[in-house]
């Protein structure tokens, strides 16, 4: 059994929804990344998500494309995201680790290299925001090769037979996008949240995260109650960024987004049954 | 057989997941993946919808002033002393350029869907005005897209935007040009789906845009080769236009394509030389890979991050290109040049001085390689450059390359 499968059947079995918290790799700093990441775990997180950096990151709002635009001058680069993958492996060995970016540094590092040393580092899963089902029959071929998820997304927008489409071809789980719009944004509306998921169960036993405007303890919470997983992003790469900004050193980062981490696992957990 | 085979090769693309070859498709996140099947779906009835045609054609007529004359450039072509050249008079369309044969189109397609809002990204300004004249006709509501740097160097398009109702939107992020103002437009996009259409400015973006651009943008090269062929007898030898996203040069060179003895010329901005990464060259110095929802040559690094470019003109300045043009690199069938900042700039002043026309900047890409290509070629041969636009918009810019204060 795969990692992530491993984990959501865990929660399951615990009643439990699962907090994946996502950060931008090589943001604020390149050697924050894996602290940060074993902190997460520390904090309740039970995936994580780690944004690899895109020049042009067109799903994001402005927050996360910051965060994007450091890491850049950081000099963060997919094949670094991948050494930082295996040295977060090096001391944990059980939290599932999901790569979230964008198609062209995969398809410019080529799939079948990619899909190669990301399983060599450690890595469970990969979502890549503009490779829709229509553009995924090649990539998907190499990363079910060495036994990785492919984590699709599911939008308010997606019709229903796109759902039977893309359930067909999903394993891990699959994302749904709480609202139209960007990372970040603040407009989610948790009962068609509820009614998309259950519109998304009818065709599929995978496990379902939500992710895109959960932001605090509160939405995380309402959006626990009807989903598998819930996903933390903006908010976080938010409090780095302030802390950062304030003259913050790299350790009051940490503490910071574990600060906020742990009270959104008390929220999530508040509702458990 | 041959010509049969090539008869038919130029109508096979995009095939139905909006391919050329190995370029194009549709590389958007899944919010968008509805609204581009429906708009597939309305184009696809609209583009042989008699009514939709006519609606189109009476505009293009009456509002837009088409068509467009073919004009011989003879002063210009004698200073040369080879082929003669024909210019292809886009820039007197209203609005000034090429770019409105396509808002046009696309802001037709809007008001058959229903929408109330229409969104562009802008370069130059040139499609960022064109969409804001139609939606100030149409009365839908207008936003522009552009980045910070290109709002200064054409800022007498932003207050064109302004008047004509449209807000413009500021875009710092990134290289704050062309492609910033693009991922500003899908975000817009992406959030507003429900009432609002994309009007994307050139061949580029997720199918079926690269399709539908390019058959509203082909009336420039339909009514060229009838012109052609009605005041010289004859097929041109050449045709050459400047190539940013590929919108004009798509529109002239898609209606010859089956027309072998037709030799063409993409122009790309070569900006201080394509040895400098200085430069807007992706056909000529870029590697395939995925921007804004195609497949397509780009600019980029080792590790695939798409790298910042260098024009002198706005519209040029974009680190990809329509995928159509990409294939057709691929096959041979256009050769894609380049000419530097300082070669479009004296084009842009010989034009002006012996013919009494002054062409846009990315426009002046084409003439410099036009003038160069004419120069080896003989005065019985002919060729069409595509006058895409014209410069008034870039006055101050070249006043102050020229060191003048206007
Ligand atoms: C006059 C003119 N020509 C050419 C272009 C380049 O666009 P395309 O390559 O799509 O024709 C622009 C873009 O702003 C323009 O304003």
């Amino acid at each position: 059994m795969s990692r992530i499968a491993g984990r959501f059947q865990q929660l399951a079995e615990q009643g439990r929804t699962a907090l994946i918290p996502y950060i931008v790799a090589g943001d604020p700093s390149c050697d924050v990344t894996v602290p940060l990441m074993h902190r997460m775990v520390k904090s309740g997180a039970d995936i994580i998500e780690l944004g690899v950096p895109f020049s042009d990151p067109m799903s994001e709002g402005p927050v996360i494309q910051q965060g994007h635009e450091r890491a850049l001058e950081n000099g963060m680069c997919l094949s670094q995201v991948l050494a930082l993958v295996k040295e977060f492996r090096k001391f944990d060995d059980t939290t599932p680790l999901l790569l979230m970016g964008y198609a062209n540094p995969v398809m410019h590092m080529g799939y079948a290299a990619f899909a190669d040393a990301a399983s060599a580092a450690g890595l469970d899963a990969l979502l890549t925001v503009d490779i829709p089902p229509e553009e995924v029959e090649e990539i998907n071929a190499e990363l079910q090769r060495v036994g990785m998820d492919n984590i699709f997304l599911v939008a308010p927008t997606t019709p229903e037979e796109r759902i039977v489409r893309i359930a067909a071809g999903a394993s891990g789980f699959i994302y749904y996008v709480s609202l139209k719009g960007v990372t970040g944004a603040g407009h989610l509306d948790v009962n068609e949240v509820a009614q998309r998921l259950a519109a998304i169960r009818s065709h599929s036993t995978l496990p379902l995260a939500v992710g895109f405007g959960i932001k605090d303890a509160d939405s995380a919470k309402t959006v626990a109650a009807v989903a598998d997983g819930v996903v933390v992003g903006s908010a976080l790469v938010d409090v780095m960024a302030q802390t950062v900004s304030r003259g913050g050193s790299s350790g009051q980062a940490i503490d910071a987004v574990a600060g906020l981490l742990d009270e959104i696992r008390k929220g999530i957990d508040s509702t458990a049954s | 057989m041959t010509s049969n085979t090539s008869e038919n090769l130029y109508d096979t693309v995009p095939d139905a997941q909006g391919r050329f070859g190995q370029y194009g498709g549709k590389f958007v996140a899944e919010t968008l993946m509805a609204a581009l099947a429906d708009l597939e779906v309305v184009y696809r009835t609209l583009a042989v919808d008699e009514q939709f045609q006519q609606e189109i054609d009476n505009d293009l007529q009456h509002y837009v002033g088409r068509p467009s004359p073919l004009y011989e450039a003879s002063r210009w072509s004698d200073s040369i002393g080879g082929a003669r050249i024909y210019l292809k008079r886009e820039d007197l369309n209203h609005t000034g350029a090429h770019k409105v044969n396509n808002t046009v189109g696309q802001a037709l397609l809007a008001k058959h869907m229903g929408k109330t809002r229409v969104i562009a990204e802008t370069g130059a300004g040139q499609h960022g005005v064109a969409t804001a004249t139609i939606a100030a006709r149409l009365g839908l509501d207008c936003v522009v897209f552009m980045g910070e740097t290109d709002i200064q160097r054409q800022a007498l398009n932003v207050y064109r935007m302004k008047l004509l109702g449209a807000e413009v939107v500021s875009v710092s992020s990134g290289s704050r040009t062309l492609k910033d103002a693009m991922n500003e437009a899908m975000r817009d996009w992406v959030t507003n789906v429900d009432t609002t259409f994309y009007i994307i400015g050139t061949v580029a973006g997720p199918h079926p845009y690269p399709m539908l651009v390019r058959d509203f943008q082909s009336v420039i090269g339909r009514e060229a080769r009838a012109q052609s062929l009605a005041q010289t007898g004859r097929l041109p030898d050449a045709l050459v236009a400047c190539v940013g996203g590929g919108s004009n040069a798509i529109g002239l060179f898609h209606p010859f394509l089956q027309d072998e003895t037709v030799a063409m010329y993409g122009v790309e901005a070569g900006g201080h030389g394509v040895s400098t990464n200085q430069h807007a060259a992706p056909l000529t110095a870029g590697t395939p890979g995925v921007l804004h929802g195609n497949r397509t040559y780009l600019m980029q690094d080792g590790d695939g991050q798409i790298m910042d470019t260098h024009s002198i003109s706005a519209g040029l300045d974009y680190p990809g290109v329509g995928p159509e043009h990409s294939w057709l690199k691929d096959i041979g069938r256009v050769n894609y040049v380049v000419a530097k900042d300082d070669e479009a700039l004296r084009a842009f002043h010989k034009l002006t001085e012996i013919e009494g026309i002054m062409p846009a900047l990315e426009t002046s890409h084409a003439l410099a390689y036009a003038e160069t290509l004419a120069a080896s070629m003989t005065p019985q041969q002919t060729i069409i450059v595509n006058l895409s636009g014209r410069g008034d918009k870039d006055i101050l810019t070249v006043a102050k390359i020229d060191g003048i204060v206007v």
